[in-house]
């Protein structure tokens, strides 16, 4: 059985994200392999290990230097990676039947996809790219056993957590619980460099929703700090909140 | 025309389908389009019957195949109604279930999403939305550029809609379910024990980080608190790593975002996935012995202290006379 892992680069967390005349900049930013996608790869390597998956193929999907995740992908244990290359930022509904493709080529049942990324904020990937194979889809899991084609998975739901079961084929969206991913080890990384990596023109149509600007969203905030021990420090947050910010009744 | 889906629990409507009345109305009178709400549900129509005091125009799918509800079920029938109805628009809350089916749908009516928006416009003939990005350091102006838009409201987006002066009438609509749309067999829900008011719909939210030390001082310090001002719990990664509270309490990038209009953090550090849940609240109160930690970049009221000192002089103080 083959399982196909989407990853997506993105910017660190950390990085400083600026805007300039409504366009993004991120220079100087460190780009990673998107933190949730990380569980999926670690799920595939761990599937693979308990004997119920024979090839893992890491596919991305964005600029050339997607192949940097890729490898990390790569040297987690992946076999061989595809990359789509594809210059702008485009929306899920869009990637997702680029991507359809791929996983059809590569004769997978099961597709692991981070639940939520880093770059774009968004969910959608998962679930559209369960559409446009015409597959079922499990988001947020947060566990999930296979034996054979049957599965089980945890997953979260918005008053609390859900069990279902089925058989493949399958999309997963996956999230931190699931797993702890492994660090790539001096040795894979460098065998990593050996792997085939595919890096192939995207063939997009047009996409479906577009940014057209940026803006910086802090917002202006008092940053009073109260002085003085617990206590007095505790009224004088109760008055304020009360007569200054009038959020307390 | 604009079709509103709403989402109910335990037979009331969620505070979501209140919020996407406001603005559907708003949406339909600035473009003169029709406004219709779509209610899903396995038994009975009393929560299709509330929502036509709000509106003209409720459709009604009645249907035994939608409890449990699964993301399938929801796409055939909102994909469905929308082709039906026409809707050039569907507005739909980015509840979990929300984020799951709207790309879906979307794809199903070969439109176009936008996913987890702030707010939403008609710009002549072109939906525009913003939404946060960048685990919400930005937000980004989205255009959509295919039809029919499938737009996933963030909670909070949009103020509360008023009863109307209206009864409308309720149609029912029957829905194609197919085998393939009942592939999955849900089993095993474990509904978080309820009793206190829903995260998203708090107007006050007392969140605790990994600086509580404990499961016990969590639940005595944070939860003690929240019960006080009648507050939502919620909890850092960190916290619910640890095991000492759900997940559905998460607030973050993987978790839940919430706007309340005051936000307490305590023993919170501020981590940048921690920020992008909750830096759109009204008014931020941290309390962190660390007079350095991120957290007081973003309040507006910090007191640098021991959460096991401070909390209780502040419950103490809430007592107190005004
Ligand atoms: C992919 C990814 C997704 C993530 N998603 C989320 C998310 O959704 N939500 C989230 O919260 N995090 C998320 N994180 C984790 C995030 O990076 C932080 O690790 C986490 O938010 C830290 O939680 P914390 O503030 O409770 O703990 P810490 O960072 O350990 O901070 C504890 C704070 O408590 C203070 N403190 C200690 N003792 C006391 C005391 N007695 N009195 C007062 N203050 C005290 C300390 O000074 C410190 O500032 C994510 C990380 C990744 C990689």
């Amino acid at each position: 059985m083959t399982i196909v892992t989407i990853v997506k680069q993105v910017p660190e967390a950390e990085a400083r994200v600026r805007v300039q005349g409504g366009a993004l900049d991120l220079a100087g930013a460190t780009f990673v392999l998107d933190g949730m996608d990380e569980y999926g790869v670690e799920q595939a390597l761990r599937l693979r290990e308990a004997g119920e998956a024979s090839e893992i193929v890491a596919v991305g999907y964005g600029p050339r230097e997607t192949e940097q995740a890729l490898r990390t992908a790569l040297a987690m244990g992946a076999d061989r990676a595809v990359l789509l290359e594809a210059s702008g930022l485009d929306d899920p509904l869009t990637v997702a039947l680029a991507l359809a493709e791929v996983v059809r080529e590569a004769g997978a049942d099961l597709v692991l996809v981070g639940g939520k990324q880093a770059d774009w904020d968004s969910a959608a990937l998962g679930p559209a790219l369960a559409e446009a194979l015409g597959w079922p889809h499990v988001d947020w899991a947060t566990a999930f056993t296979l034996s054979g084609q049957a599965f089980e998975s945890v997953h979260e739901i918005d008053d609390g957590s859900e069990t279902l079961r089925g058989s493949l084929p399958l999309v997963v969206t996956t999230q931190q619980g699931l797993n702890e991913p492994r660090y790539p080890t001096l040795p894979n990384i460098m065998k990593a460099n050996r792997k085939p990596l595919d890096v192939r023109p995207a063939a997009t149509e047009e996409s479906r929703s577009a940014a057209r600007s940026y803006a910086v969203v802090e917002r202006e905030r008092r940053r009073v700090v109260l002085e003085g021990d617990a206590s007095s420090a505790a009224s004088e947050l109760v008055r304020r909140l009360r007569d200054e910010a009038k959020v307390l009744g | 025309m604009i079709l509103i889906v709403v989402e109910h629990d335990q037979g009331a409507l969620r505070k979501s389908a209140f919020e996407l009345v406001g603005l559907g109305r708003s949406l339909a009178i600035a473009s003169g389009a029709r406004l219709a709400a779509l209610v899903l549900s396995a038994a009975g129509d009393d929560l299709a019957s509330e929502l036509a005091r709000y509106l003209d125009e409720v459709h009604l799918v009645r249907d035994a195949r939608l409890d449990p509800p699964r993301a399938e079920t929801v796409t055939r029938a909102v994909a469905h109604a929308a082709q039906t109805l026409g809707a050039d628009v569907v507005l739909l809350p980015a509840s979990r279930a929300g984020l799951a089916y709207g790309p879906r749908v979307a794809l199903r009516l070969c439109g176009s999403l936008l996913e987890d928006v702030t707010s939403v416009t008609f710009e002549g003939d072109t939906v525009v939305a913003t939404r946060p990005a960048y685990l919400a350091r930005v937000s980004a102006t989205v255009v959509a550029k295919a039809k029919p838009v499938v737009v996933s409201v963030k909670p909070g987006a949009a103020p509360i809609a008023a009863l109307a002066d209206t009864s409308g009438r309720v149609h029912p609509l029957a829905v194609p379910f197919a085998a393939e749309d009942l592939r999955l067999e849900p089993s095993a829900r474990q509904a978080v024990v309820k009793g206190r008011v829903a995260l998203e719909e708090a107007d006050v939210v007392v969140c605790g980080g990994r600086g509580l030390g404990s499961a016990e001082a969590f639940e005595r310090q944070v939860v003690g608190l929240a019960d006080r001002l009648g507050a939502g719990v919620g909890a850092t990664r960190a916290v619910v790593d640890a095991g000492w509270r759900p997940y559905v309490e998460q607030i973050g990038q993987t978790g839940k975002t919430v706007t309340p209009k005051l936000f307490l953090a305590l023993g919170v550090s501020g981590a940048v996935q921690h920020l992008s849940g909750m830096n759109r609240s009204g008014v931020i109160v941290a309390v962190n012995k660390d007079a350095d930690a991120p957290i007081f970049r973003v309040t507006d009221y910090g007191i640098v202290g021991d959460v096991h000192e401070v909390v209780p002089a502040l419950a103490a103080a809430l007592e107190g006379p005004d």
